[in-house]
C-alpha cells in the first residue's frame, strides 16, 4: 500500500490534493469554536457562499466581470505601453539617459497611494482602477523590455546588420523577439499585479467589483464572504496566469527547454 | 622561397589592374576604456594589406592579437582610429554591403529556424517569400542540411549551426567573404569536411575571402596567400607567403604534400616567436 502512494512524480497530484484536504480539515476542526470562527470563517460556509454567488443567487457575475475587465484592460494597456517605452528608451540612448532618474523615482514611489488621486481624476468608475493597475504592470514590463533590449547578443545584432537589416528590420526581427522572452517572464508577475491593482482600487472606493464585495462583507464582519472573495480572485488570477503560459508556449517555441529527449 | 617583408608587405604576386576587393592603408585601431580615458589599448597599428578580387587570403597570428579587429573594420562594424579602408577602390562608409561575414560565435537568430535564418538576408533585401524559400532550401541542401530547415538553432549541433551560418552568409552572394575562425569550435572530422565544402563553394564562385584563423594548417591548406601578424599590442603584418599548392585541394590530403611541409616550416619559423611573445605578455598581465 505504502509503495503505491509513496511520494513520487506519478503520485504528485495525489499529494498536492492531500495537502489541500489537510488544510481544509484543520481549518474546519479549529473553527468548531465560535470564538475562532468569528476571525477565521468556516470552510463549509465559505463554499456555501461561493455556491450562492455562482449558482443559486448567481449575483457575482457582474462584479466579477467588472473586476476582470479592469484587470484585462490594465494588463493590455500596461504591457503595450511598457513594451513601447522600453524599446524607445533602450534604443535611444540619450532619451534613456535623460529620463533615467525619473523612471527610477516613479518605480520606487509607493504607487498604491496614487489610488485616491486616480479616483479624483478618473472618477469612481472602472478607469481609476485601470489606471492604478496600469502603474503596477507598466514598470515591470518596462524594466524587463529595457533589460531585454540591452542584453541582445552583440554577435547576433552584428550578424543581422551584416545581412543587410535596416533600422526597422533590426527592431522587428532582432530587438523585439529578443525582448519578448524577457517580457513573458514579466507577464506572469504582472498579470497578478494587474489583479492587485484592480481589487485595491475597488477596495478604496467603488460601487461594483469583487473588491467592493469584500469591502461590504468586512463592514458587516462577514469573514466567510471575505474568504470566499479571496478564493474566487485567486482562482481567476491562476487562470489568467495559465493563459499567459499557453501563449508563451506557443510564441517561445524557439527557446531551448531542458529534457527534450524521449526515453524509449 | 617566400619573402618575409617587414613593415610594408609586397603586393600580391598576381596583382591585377582592377582595384583590390579590400585594401587597408596604414590602419591603426586604439580602444579606450570608457571608465578610464587614460587606459588605452592599440590592437592594430600601421597595417597595410589588401585582398584581390577572387583571392583567398588567410591571416594567422597569436591569440588576442587583433585579428577579429581587422575583420570588424573590414565589415564596417568598427571605425579605425586612423588610416583608410577601401572596397573595390571606393572608401568604405558604414556597413560593408558587399561583404558577407561569418562570425566566430553563435550568430544565428535563435528565434528563427534554420530555413528562416538562411533566408534572413534575402528577406531584409525585400526578396519575395516564395523565391526566398526556394533559394533557401537549395542552399540548405548545398550545405548538407536538406530536410533540417525547421530546426531551431538550439536543436542543432555545432557543425549544423556552422553550416547554417555558411548558407546564411553565402546566399546573399557577397563579393567579399569575411570569416572569423569559423571552424575553431568544431571537432577535427567535421572541420575538415566543412573546410573542403568551403573550398568547393569558393572554387565555383571565386569570391575574395579574408579568412582569420589561429590554425596554420588550415590557413595553408585553404589559401592563396597567408599573412602572419605580430603579437599584440600594436599588431601589424610581419610576413606574407604565397601558397603555390595546386588546386583543387583536399585539406586532409594536401597536408602530405612536400611543398606544404616546406611552407609550414617557413611560416612557423616567423609565427613561433610571435606566439611565444604573445603568450609571455598574457602571462605578464595575469
Amino acid at each position: 500500500m505504502w509503495n503505491f502512494i509513496k511520494p513520487s512524480y506519478k503520485t504528485l497530484r495525489f499529494w498536492q490534493l492531500a495537502v489541500l484536504v489537510v488544510i481544509l480539515a484543520v481549518w474546519h476542526g479549529i473553527t468548531r469554536d465560535p470564538a475562532v470562527s468569528f476571525f477565521f470563517g468556516e470552510p463549509i460556509k465559505v463554499f456555501q457562499r461561493i455556491w450562492q454567488w455562482f449558482i443559486t443567487d448567481a449575483d457575482i457575475y457582474t462584479h466579477l466581470g467588472i473586476t476582470l475587465l479592469e484587470t484585462m484592460l490594465a494588463f493590455a494597456i500596461g504591457t503595450i505601453a511598457g513594451l513601447g517605452f522600453g524599446l524607445w528608451l533602450a534604443l535611444s540612448t540619450m532619451a534613456g539617459a535623460i529620463l533615467d532618474p525619473y523612471i527610477k523615482a516613479m518605480n520606487s514611489m509607493p504607487r498604491v497611494i496614487l489610488a485616491p488621486i486616480f479616483a479624483l481624476w478618473f472618477g469612481l468608475g472602472i478607469w481609476s482602477k485601470v489606471a492604478l493597475a496600469v502603474t503596477l504592470v507598466f514598470f515591470i514590463v518596462f524594466f524587463n523590455v529595457y533589460q531585454g533590449v540591452k542584453e541582445v547578443s552583440p554577435v547576433v545584432l552584428a550578424n543581422a546588420r551584416m545581412l543587410g537589416a535596416n533600422g526597422r528590420q533590426l527592431l522587428r526581427q532582432v530587438y523585439l523577439p529578443s525582448a519578448t522572452s524577457w517580457v513573458f517572464s514579466s507577464l506572469h508577475t504582472s498579470v497578478g499585479l494587474a489583479f492587485v491593482g484592480a481589487v485595491v482600487g475597488e477596495y478604496l472606493g467603488s460601487a461594483r467589483g469583487v473588491g467592493y464585495l469584500i469591502l461590504q462583507a468586512e463592514g458587516t464582519f462577514d469573514v466567510n464572504t471575505v474568504f470566499a472573495g479571496i478564493i474566487v480572485l485567486t482562482a481567476c488570477a491562476l487562470f489568467l496566469d495559465l493563459m499567459v503560459g499557453v501563449v508563451e508556449k506557443r510564441l517561445m517555441k524557439w527557446q531551448p527547454r531542458s529534457g527534450e529527449t524521449e526515453r524509449l | 622561397m617566400s619573402t618575409v617583408s617587414s613593415a610594408t608587405p609586397t603586393p600580391a604576386a598576381h596583382a591585377s589592374v582592377s582595384a583590390p576587393a579590400l585594401r587597408f592603408e596604414n590602419l591603426t585601431c586604439t580602444f579606450v576604456s570608457r571608465e578610464d580615458r587614460s587606459q588605452r589599448y592599440t590592437a592594430v597599428k600601421d597595417t597595410t594589406m589588401s585582398v584581390e578580387a577572387g583571392e583567398f587570403v588567410s591571416v594567422v597570428g597569436p591569440t588576442g592579437c587583433g585579428k577579429s579587429t581587422l575583420l570588424n573594420i573590414a565589415a564596417g562594424l568598427l571605425q579605425p582610429s586612423s588610416g583608410s579602408i577601401s572596397v573595390f577602390g571606393k572608401p568604405l562608409e558604414g556597413i560593408n554591403t558587399r561583404a558577407g561575414y561569418m562570425f566566430q560565435g553563435d550568430a544565428l537568430l535563435p528565434w528563427r529556424n534554420a530555413l528562416d535564418n538562411v533566408v534572413a538576408g534575402l528577406e531584409f533585401a525585400g526578396v519575395g517569400r516564395r523565391e526566398a524559400v526556394e533559394r533557401g532550401e537549395e542552399w540548405l541542401r548545398r550545405v548538407g542540411l536538406g530536410g533540417f530547415g525547421d530546426r531551431f538553432p538550439h536543436q542543432m549541433s555545432g557543425g549544423m549551426r556552422k553550416r547554417t551560418m555558411l548558407a546564411q552568409t553565402l546566399i546573399r552572394d557577397p563579393d567579399i567573404i569575411l570569416m572569423d575562425e569559423p571552424f575553431s569550435a568544431l571537432d577535427i572530422q567535421t572541420r575538415q569536411l566543412m573546410e573542403n565544402e568551403v573550398l568547393e563553394l569558393w572554387m565555383a564562385k571565386r569570391k575574395a575571402v579574408l579568412f582569420i584563423t589561429h590554425d596554420l594548417d588550415e590557413a595553408i591548406a585553404m589559401s592563396d596567400r597567408v599573412i602572419v601578424l605580430s603579437a599584440g599590442p600594436g599588431t601589424h603584418p610581419i610576413g606574407e607567403f604565397a601558397i603555390d599548392l595546386p588546386r583543387p585541394r583536399d585539406v586532409s590530403e594536401v597536408r602530405m604534400h612536400p611543398r606544404f611541409v616546406e611552407l609550414h616550416a617557413a611560416i612557423w619559423g616567423v609565427l613561433r616567436e610571435e606566439v611565444l611573445k604573445g603568450y609571455a605578455q598574457q602571462k605578464l598581465v595575469a
